[in-house]
């Protein structure tokens, strides 16, 4: 059999619900429709009454979720698309991540958000907010790139006792696919060698693994070992995994599909820059989308954010410095 | 759907003097409470603001006496009577406002933003409109869990009706059937800005009808007819008639905060049976009913006085929050809780 990232999600939930008689899932659509993504597909019928139908309200989606963890309950909220979860920022930021610190009383919620770009998308279909989120105390904040870790780290996500953005990203929902859902994971918060090299390290997460993955194929073809980092979760940052291999290689470039102002890959760059400068041998570099909304068509799109292509013109001047 | 229940003498005699009573010696330690934090404040021993109830004890202490063990309380910020009733000790109040270790929030976060979720008290956020849809998430957790028989109530101002979250929340309650009640009072200033410039409806319980709940209003300076209408508001939401909108009319009796002289607050308003003062009618009330006399509201009076007291003398003595035994870690999972080496 095979398996895709979005089955994988779907299979998450449905074997936390099936485990966990206090998981439930509220978002729009989710019911006897399955998700606008069909990452919910046949839960409704098959947990009736515990995947529920909202209204367009994500601020009350958020807050209802919050009322029902605080009364025991592991809600998981997806999100329609990543970029809706502005209108319930104020929940998200404010109220859930301060919840615990304020009160002492946990508030375990799964925020999905179908996070990143996909072609033809446009603005308002193709945000990455994981640096957004990961910026305030009190949140969790998740990327997998494999079809194993959107499988694990979802369970994870559930488990845990604080509110955990799951950015899960559309691009790999239908074309990546794992041959079984795993049986063991690494734990939340410590990234993964997703390709060992000697020559540079390559920071990623999320849909920018796959494309630094395949830089390391082309320049190994040069002669270049690469070493590819997955973050898998942004925040925690694993920094120890991330210093380690700059130990190794001595020169670093991290890649973000996000914006280039602050962010993921700024902050790998500095704590590198500040804990491990002993360590590099050239000045840490960082690749990310232009600082412009995200575009609509494909010719721009494609230039907007990294590709295997820019990334590996960036790799290879860091390679020369 | 939308009833309209005013000030009129037969509210007043349907209600057992017991509870009128009970209703009235909240109110007067919530507002003797309210006047010992207002001097601490002027005399410097109060780190941040404070926020009176002044003259909407009446419509808060109503709240607090309609719900029992068990139901779910998120108040605002001018909700001290209401707080008590629901029984909320004076101890927490002085604890978070004076700022010792000891109390609910331990000197994380202070005044108003104070409360014990497990016990159904939650602490509010700033932004207004925000309790509603928590009240609902557990309202609806207690229905996963097959709980029945349970209210959850939850305050705003009139300004925060303006607000997103407000209408998300009221018609998330409204498709889910939610027992919820949601109390406004419209005390015709939020901060500064009156209500014309807030909203152009003619009733803000008019607006119940467009949500699909059930509506009332109700003279917040006239604690008989708020005890009959939130009592019941409150059994119809437990009886399962679904969320309630709540509107009481009134006028807020001193400034926004402490910090706050109100001056801009119109004098015909003041002048205007809106203006009255909720503590004083239900004292004349007393009076008048000879419920009870002049030397037994004295006793009333410094019984409170006592309480109050007792609680601030306690607290002044316990420990401020101690910056070195912080953990300052935001998680309940504390081993994903991060070292940075680059803050304070």
């Amino acid at each position: 059999m095979s398996i895709t990232y979005l089955e994988a999600i779907r299979e998450a939930q449905a074997r936390a619900l099936a485990e966990d008689p206090r998981v439930y899932i509220y978002g729009q659509d989710v019911g006897a429709f399955g998700g606008a993504f069909k990452a919910t597909k046949n839960l409704a019928q098959e947990f009736p009454g515990r995947v529920i139908d909202a209204p367009i309200s994500e601020d009350a989606m958020v807050g209802s979720a919050i009322g029902a963890a605080i009364e025991g309950m592991r809600p998981i909220i997806e999100m329609q698309f990543a970029d809706f979860s502005t209108p319930g920022f104020n929940q998200i930021v404010n109220h859930a991540a301060a919840f615990f610190w304020r009160t002492q009383v946990p508030c375990p919620i799964t925020i999905r958000l179908p996070c990143g770009g996909t072609s033809g998308s446009g603005p308002f279909h193709s945000q990455s907010m994981e640096a957004v989120y990961a910026h305030y105390p009190g949140l969790i904040v998740m990327t997998p790139a494999t079809v194993e870790d959107a499988y694990s780290m979802l369970l994870e996500a559930i488990a845990l006792d604080d509110p955990v953005i799951f950015c899960e990203h559309k691009f790999l929902y239908y074309h990546l696919k794992a041959e079984r859902l795993p049986t063991e994971a690494l734990p939340a918060g410590k990234a993964r060698i997703a390709r060992a090299g000697r020559d540079m390290t390559l920071v990623a997460y999320s849909a920018m693994v796959h494309e630094a993955l395949a830089v390391a194929e082309e320049l190994a073809s040069e002669g270049t070992e690469v070493e590819v980092v997955d973050l898998r979760t942004v925040k925690p940052l694993d920094t120890d995994t991330v210093m380690a291999s700059v130990a190794r290689t001595g020169r670093l470039l991290c890649v973000g599909e996000s914006w280039p102002w602050g962010g993921v890959t700024a902050e790998v760059v500095a704590r590198v820059a500040s804990e491990g400068f002993g360590l590099l041998d050239a000045p840490p570099q960082r690749l990310n989308a232009k600082d412009t909304p995200v575009p609509y068509h494909p010719n721009l799109w494609t230039v907007h954010r990294p590709t295997a292509r820019s990334i590996a013109a960036a790799a290879r001047r860091l390679l020369r410095l | 759907m939308h009833t309209v229940i005013d000030n009129d003498s037969s509210a007043g005699l349907a209600l057992a003097r017991e509870q009128y009573v009970t209703a009235f010696r909240w109110m007067l330690l919530a507002r003797l409470l309210d006047e010992k934090f207002a001097s601490l404040y002027r005399g410097g021993k109060i780190h941040g603001g404070v926020y009176l109830g002044r003259g909407q004890e009446a419509l808060s202490v109503s709240i607090g006496l309609s719900l029992r063990r068990g139901d779910v309380f998120a108040p605002l910020i001018r909700d001290g009577a209401g707080r008590l009733a629901f029984g909320e000790p004076v101890l927490d109040a002085a604890r978070t406002y004076l700022g010792s270790v000891l109390g609910p929030m331990r000197g994380r976060d202070g005044n108003v933003h104070r409360g014990r979720p497990r016990e159904g008290l939650l602490p509010m956020l700033s932004h207004l409109g925000a309790m509603i849809s928590v009240v609902n998430g557990m309202l609806l957790a207690r229905r996963f869990k097959g709980i029945k028989g349970v209210v959850g109530a939850t305050c705003l101002g009139e300004g925060g009706t303006s607000t997103g979250a407000f209408h998300e929340a009221l018609n998330q309650a409204a498709v889910e059937k939610l027992p919820l009640v949601l109390v406004v009072a419209n005390n015709q200033y939020a901060y500064s800005t009156p209500s014309s410039r807030q909203f152009a409806c003619r009733s803000l319980a008019d607006r119940a009808v467009g949500y699909g709940v059930e509506g009332h209003s109700v003279d917040g300076t006239d604690l008989a007819a708020c005890l009959k209408v939130l009592g019941e508001a409150v059994n119809r939401a437990r009886q399962g008639q679904g969320p309630q909108l709540v509107v009481g009319r009134l006028l807020r009796l001193c400034g926004h905060g402490e910090h706050d002289d109100a001056s801009y607050i119109d004098a015909r308003l003041k002048q205007s049976s809106l203006g009255r003062d909720c503590l004083k009618v239900a004292e004349e009330h007393l009076l008048r009913q000879n419920w009870a006399d002049g030397e037994t509201l004295e006793a009333w009076r410094k019984e409170a006085v006592q309480t109050i007291d007792e609680a601030i003398a306690t607290v002044q003595r316990e420990p401020a929050p101690d910056p070195c035994k912080e953990d300052w870690c935001a998680l309940a999972s504390k081993h994903l809780c991060e070292g940075y080496l680059d803050v304070a």
